[in-house]
């Protein structure tokens, strides 16, 4: 009967407010899993980087506005602070120029083998993250070949030179670390710079070549510019988790490769210091946030759109 | 010191000879199909040269193959005395506006228009970037992006990034195809006045053959990546040479016949029973079997029993099927007795009111507006399908 009703009275001019309500209704899932996961989390973190450091797991925690949390933190934990942010940054280096070259060939070269690369890059997503970290430390071992060819073409002695491995090993050193950052966070760089070269019209190649652009100039005048916005995606999906890893240097690294996140979780979880732990989240989320705020303004995607 | 006199007498190089364009064997092959055949051409120094014909017919490639963007099979692409077959399309004194524009999407107006310029290490592009963009009337959008414009204003910016460079050669790929019909007409004028004006070689690729015919001094009609014709639009139109030139150019009746034989300068044919003569120049096959092509709008009609205007062969026994007034014309459908049924075009000059289905009417033409078609050819060739 009420269905009755609602036929009858549901004309065009009683629709149209619930319609405009959809928006709000498809939102609500998402938002209610942000709240749950995102916003009730970040508020316990917030609040155990203010606890009084005295506490403890068995005695429980005070929230005291303990601020000098932060200033210990960091003091403490500035060489991992350090390392996290100069490893991540060379790994994505290295995933910007493996990745825009790896997507340029997706993207224009690959004809029909296009979708076989693509299903390639996401291939390795198919087994455990921690497995394939584990099988570098197989690659990379005092034995392999791998080593005994760093060896003869004197890149173990060139990364000695930039304090990147020492003796002529290379796992458990910087390199082994940002190698497993690099080879982990690739397919994060490839997918954004593959989805923006894709949709480069060639013909703007064509037509920049017409107008005297040799390749190069080409490319670097058209393609790179209008690529950007896949450059920023890339770099920031590679960037920000490899800044925040704790499993790469745990696993390919020494005691002295140690980055903030690996120290993180240490203190949650050996250590039970939830004031540090807590404190050392926040400063490491604000580090981010406003590198990338800066990034995002220098790269100024929004010209391209 | 004796040769001093005679270095002055000699004669300046032709200058007009100097840049010709010059396409020996052209032919591009595909793993599938052969997209231009053999193509010869010379198109000289100064002119607006189309290239017309149905797509597919090869008219595109050939056109990228001089811009540098594909690579002929075989033959030959000159400009003046280099030979640029192999010459990378960035060093071809060559520009292209691309039928799709092509503008740098991020890119403001004054810097697409400055690429060009920009790319050849010319330092001071401000001066010339500001006298093109006058000259496309387009001063004031200097600093807008190409997706704030609208078609015919991108069309122009495309037009003032190719023309800023100073080309030997200016390629138009179909540049007026993406714009609605009244925007045509006046880029129409707007391009033949600025290829008036900066005297540069225009060679414009187009389906559209009223286009051609309005702007280009000579036209090379494609087909199947050769050239059936090639000449001056009233050339083309008055004297065609193919079926498919008859067809694709205007309209054309062809009506089958049994060529007599040459009488003077005339060839005279049988037409179904009735006897109608073509100038000697305008009757491309001699013997046998041939199309015997009018214009409809050289076709007069009249009811039978009334006069006909200056009366040439006459044929009698059709009748009116279809009649529609189009304005400044009146266009009529005449079932001629064999079966066959005739276009008319009648001008609309008031004189007679227009003839209803049904009318049982004469036709005339003068002979000297007919051509003569060899019979092989599919009388078919070059109507459009709708």
């Amino acid at each position: 009967m009420a269905t009755v009703d609602d036929v009858a009275t549901g004309g065009p001019p009683e629709h149209r407010p619930r319609r405009n309500l959809t928006g709000y209704w498809l939102i609500l899932p998402g938002a209610l899993w942000l709240l749950l996961f995102f916003v009730i989390p970040f508020y316990s973190l917030l609040a155990a980087s203010l606890f009084d450091p005295d506490g403890s797991v068995l005695t429980g925690y005070d929230v005291t506005f303990h601020v000098q949390n932060f200033g210990n933190a960091f003091w403490d934990y500035k060489e991992q602070i350090g390392r996290s942010l100069l490893y991540a940054a060379l790994a994505t280096a290295t995933c910007l120029v493996l990745g825009y070259v790896l997507a340029y060939a997706i993207a224009f070269k690959a004809g029909r083998w296009k979708n076989l690369m693509l299903v390639l890059v996401i291939a390795p997503f198919f087994t455990s993250f921690l497995l394939r970290t584990l099988s570098w430390k197989l690659i990379l071992a005092d034995d392999g070949w791998v080593v005994d060819v760093a060896q003869a073409i004197h890149l173990t002695d060139a990364l000695q030179l930039v304090n990147l491995a020492d003796g002529d090993r290379l796992l458990a050193t910087p390199f082994a670390v940002i190698a497993g950052l690099t080879y982990n966070f690739l397919p994060f760089m490839v997918l954004p710079l593959y989805a923006s070269l894709e949709k480069v019209d060639v013909r703007l190649i064509e037509a920049a070549g017409d107008l005297y652009a040799s390749p190069a100039r080409g490319f670097l005048k058209v393609t790179l510019p209008l690529s950007m916005p896949g450059v920023v995606a890339g770099t920031l999906l590679t960037f920000i988790p490899a800044t925040g890893d704790y499993v790469n240097d745990q696993l390919l690294g020494n005691t002295n490769t140690r980055m903030v996140g690996a120290s993180i979780q240490s203190l949650f979880t050996k250590e039970n210091d939830y004031a540090t732990a807590g404190a050392l989240s926040v400063i490491l989320m604000v580090i981010i946030v406003a590198a990338v705020m800066v990034y995002v303004r220098k790269a100024g995607t929004e010209e391209l759109v | 010191m004796s040769n001093a006199p005679e270095s002055t007498v000699s004669a300046p190089p032709r200058a007009e000879a100097a840049h010709d364009l010059r396409l020996q064997g052209l032919t591009k092959e595909y793993a599938t199909f052969t997209a231009v055949k053999a193509l010869d051409l010379v198109v000289p120094q100064g002119q607006f040269f189309a290239l017309l014909g149905p797509s597919g017919c090869g008219k595109t490639t050939t056109l990228r193959m001089v811009a540098g963007l594909e690579t002929p099979t075989s033959g030959s692409i000159h400009l003046g005395d280099s030979d640029i077959t192999y010459e990378k399309p960035y060093k071809r004194p060559v520009n292209t506006v691309f039928q799709n524009y092509a503008l740098f999407p991020h890119l403001d107006i004054a810097k697409n228009v400055a690429f060009g310029l920009e790319r050849r290490g010319v330092k001071n592009t401000k001066q010339q970037v500001a006298e093109m963009l006058e000259l496309v009337e387009l001063t004031s959008q200097a600093h807008k992006k190409p997706a704030q414009m609208s078609g015919g204003q991108q069309q122009r910016v495309a037009l003032a990034r190719a023309l800023i460079n100073q080309p030997e050669v200016l390629l138009l790929d179909e540049p007026l195809g993406a714009l609605d019909l009244k925007l045509r007409r006046g880029m129409q004028l707007e391009l033949k006045r600025i290829q008036t004006e900066v005297g540069l070689t225009f060679v414009h690729v187009t389906h559209d053959q009223e286009e051609a015919m309005t702007m280009a001094d000579t036209i090379a009609v494609m087909n199947g990546g050769v050239i059936e014709q090639m000449g001056a639009p009233t050339e083309l139109y008055e004297n065609p040479r193919t079926t498919f030139v008859a067809n694709f150019l205007g309209q054309s009746n062809l009506i089958a016949g049994d060529i007599e034989g040459r009488d003077g300068d005339q060839v005279k044919v049988r037409v179904q029973g009735a006897v109608a003569s073509v100038p000697a120049d305008r009757a491309h096959a001699e013997s046998g079997q041939g199309w015997l092509g009018i214009r409809p709008e050289k076709v007069l009609i009249a009811e039978t029993g009334h006069p006909i205007d200056a009366p040439g062969d006459v044929i009698t026994g059709g009748f009116v099927t279809d009649v529609s007034f189009v304005g400044v014309s009146t266009q009529y459908q005449v079932r001629m007795p064999w079966g066959q049924e005739l276009m008319v075009f009648e001008q609309n000059t008031g004189a007679r009111g227009m003839l209803p289905v049904g009318t049982k009417v004469d036709v005339s033409w003068r002979p000297e507006f007919a051509f003569l078609l060899d019979a092989s050819q599919d009388a078919m060739a070059g109507i459009e399908g709708d």
